[in-house]
């Protein structure tokens, strides 16, 4: 059942959920924090209305820098202004940034630990017909390996913007992954949302125990639940948990919950390797060896397609983590 | 600020001081770039010694120039031209490249007060000295900022990048300096990758464009002074420099790109810079 001290969004299971892209809530958040914070500068390499920057720029022409199709140059000059005591948001696609750029990133923003936000958009296979090169499904894996750098991967457009508004007012780098269609508006104003503390969204019956952990980020966490209350129907009992922040990792929470189910379930829109499950399994590894079970990308690329068919194919559906739930549950019992 | 006889011969006697810093450093550290750190020791002296409003017992004064150092490779002569203008203790020089060190092999911005930048790759610093200037800009800051470039790193497309944004926003206070030495680590740069026209490509992105001997102080201060005195949009000034200048045996010789001295080899530097200082000495007296 829904953790109801959550507060997710009462219409979550509704036929119809409200549905809003995750990336608006960036652009809501940076609007809010232009007129409170005069150090935030936006960004962009030319894609100022897709990554969702465009009424800051409107607001604060002043505090809004195009760069054109450059994001070497999006990453370094990022750095000087941080360094100088601004607190810079970079908005392009994942791909680009901090894909093209990722050297300039370690050098200029992680090593020289300038106070650059890194705003990382069409992240997943779920930006789809745009085809695999504008799918970012390897830049958790890039940022989670930086010194310094923080990850956040908020789960729908409300906890996009408290993330955004969080990394603000973090000193130091910072990654925020967002994707592009519309998905289920998971959570509420009300739900907590502190950085590095991870969020049960799900929880076994009153009296039940929990056969499985999964822990998701992103809009997944959708399809997570769905499978969770598809398994409750069939008498199988999980905890879902919000990983929205992947670095640094709510390490108290995960080791609690994983050795109460014995068994951890991860839901990712990236590259199994390197993503959220690296980081969880990393852990595991060193604390609490236990079965793991990964949904994500298996070391291959997508394809175009509209976002309902590829996550089908490439099994990031409900029915697939349900599969991998029972899969894992059946190995920890053997 | 004009030149006096005086400073002149100042800044002469301090560049060769700097020049022998860089000789012992690199032996001692058994590695690192010899030539580009010879060839810059006149610039890097003419900035700590003239053009700098700095205070090396304030390295984080806010109202300081900025001295951006894009290609760090050549570190050893801003770390000697540091602690010869005061920053920290000359003995320190020789924990180049050492465990522990905060002269890191590379320059790290935050082991070393007075360092601005983090750099080493190639061709990142242009931009970061123009976010320097744009956030300058917008908090109507009157200080400069300087940005020291080698010349093999205009090959590198993020320099363009920023070239071309710092052309749009018209970053007048940002005074960029190339080390036009014609060398990179694997030969002459006309043969590896063909810069020229420099002065025309800068030109076509919006700067203007000064080029200079880079071993003359006036012309460097002169340069400068010009770069100043533009309003309308950003400079560049193209310094031509002898690579491993100083050291007969290392000038002009691009194997001398990316080694260090043997203990043998930095005697006769040694002893060739020590002459040179008499021959400076003798002269001003």
């Amino acid at each position: 059942m829904l953790n109801k001290e959550a507060k997710l969004n009462p219409r979550l299971f509704d036929d119809e959920p409200d549905k809003k892209p995750v990336r608006d809530g960036y652009g809501e958040a940076l609007l809010r924090l232009g007129e409170e914070i005069p150090e935030v500068v936006v960004l962009s390499a030319d894609l100022k209305e897709s990554t969702r920057a465009e009424d800051f720029a409107q607001k604060f022409p002043e505090r809004f820098f195009e760069v054109g199709v450059a994001e070497q140059n999006l990453a370094s000059i990022a750095a000087g202004l941080g360094i100088a005591g601004k607190i810079p948001f970079i908005s392009s696609y994942a791909v680009f940034s901090p894909g093209r750029n990722w050297e300039q990133i370690r050098t200029t923003i992680a090593y020289n630990d300038s106070n650059v936000k890194i705003a990382g958009h069409h992240a997943g296979i779920i930006t789809a017909e745009d085809g695999v090169t504008h799918q970012a499904t390897e830049d958790i894996a890039l940022m989670r390996a930086l010194p310094n750098m923080k990850v956040f991967i908020p789960c729908d457009a409300i906890e996009a913007r408290k993330a955004t508004r969080a990394a603000a007012k973090i000193w130091g780098p910072v990654y925020l992954r967002f994707s592009r269609p519309r998905t289920p508006v998971i959570t509420t104003e009300e739900t907590p949302y502190v950085p590095a503390k991870a969020e049960v969204f799900w929880e076994p019956k009153p009296g039940r125990r929990a056969g499985a952990l999964i822990i998701a980020c992103g809009w997944i966490i959708y399809n997570a639940l769905l499978a969770a209350r598809d398994l409750e129907r069939d008498g199988i009992d999980v905890i879902v948990l919000n990983c929205h922040t992947v670095k640094p990792l709510d390490e108290k929470k995960i080791l609690e919950l994983a050795k109460k189910c014995g068994a951890v379930l991860i839901a990712e829109d990236h590259q199994v390797a390197g993503g959220l499950g690296g980081a969880v399994a990393e852990l595991l590894a060193r604390k609490t060896p236990l079965p793991m079970g990964f949904i994500g990308l298996e070391d291959s690329f997508a394809e175009s397609g509209s976002p309902d068919v590829l996550i089908k194919k490439y099994r990031l559906d409900s029915r697939a983590i349900a599969a991998a739930v029972k899969k894992l549950i059946k190995r920890k019992n053997d | 600020m004009e030149l006096h006889e005086e400073k002149l011969k100042f800044l002469e006697k301090k560049a060769n001081d700097i020049r022998q810093s860089v000789i012992k450093m690199l032996a001692e550290a058994k590695s690192g770039h010899s030539a580009g750190p010879l060839g810059m020791a006149d610039v890097f002296t003419a900035f700590y010694f003239h053009i700098l409003n700095h205070d090396p017992n304030n390295p984080d004064w806010p109202e300081r120039d900025r001295l951006v150092l894009s290609n760090g490779h050549i570190c050893p002569v801003r770390y000697a031209a540091m602690a010869h203008a005061g920053y920290f203790p000359l003995e320190e020089l020789k924990t180049l490249r050492r465990i522990n060190s905060r002269l890191q092999g590379h320059p790290h911005r935050n082991s070393l007060p007075g360092l601005e930048t983090t750099s080493g790759p190639l061709g990142s610093g242009l931009g970061q000295a123009a976010g320097m200037a744009l956030s300058a800009k917008l908090d109507r800051k009157k200080f400069w900022i300087y940005c020291l470039m080698s010349d093999a790193e205009q090959q590198e497309g993020n320099t363009w990048e920023s070239v071309m944004f710092a052309g749009k926003t018209r970053l007048n206070n940002l005074i960029a300096l190339i080390d036009r030495n014609n060398i990179q680590i694997s030969g002459f740069t006309e043969e590896v990758m063909p810069l020229e026209s420099l002065r025309d490509k800068y030109e076509s992105f919006g700067w203007h464009v000064l080029e200079i001997d880079g071993h003359n102080f006036e012309q460097i201060v002169d340069a400068v002074n010009e770069a100043k005195a533009i309003y309308e949009k950003p400079s560049v000034i193209i310094a031509h420099t002898i690579p491993g200048k100083g050291v007969s045996f290392m000038e002009r010789n691009y194997l001398w790109h990316g080694k260090a001295p043997s203990k043998e080899e930095s005697k006769i530097a040694l002893d060739e810079l020590k002459k040179t200082a008499e021959k400076i000495a003798g002269e001003h007296k």
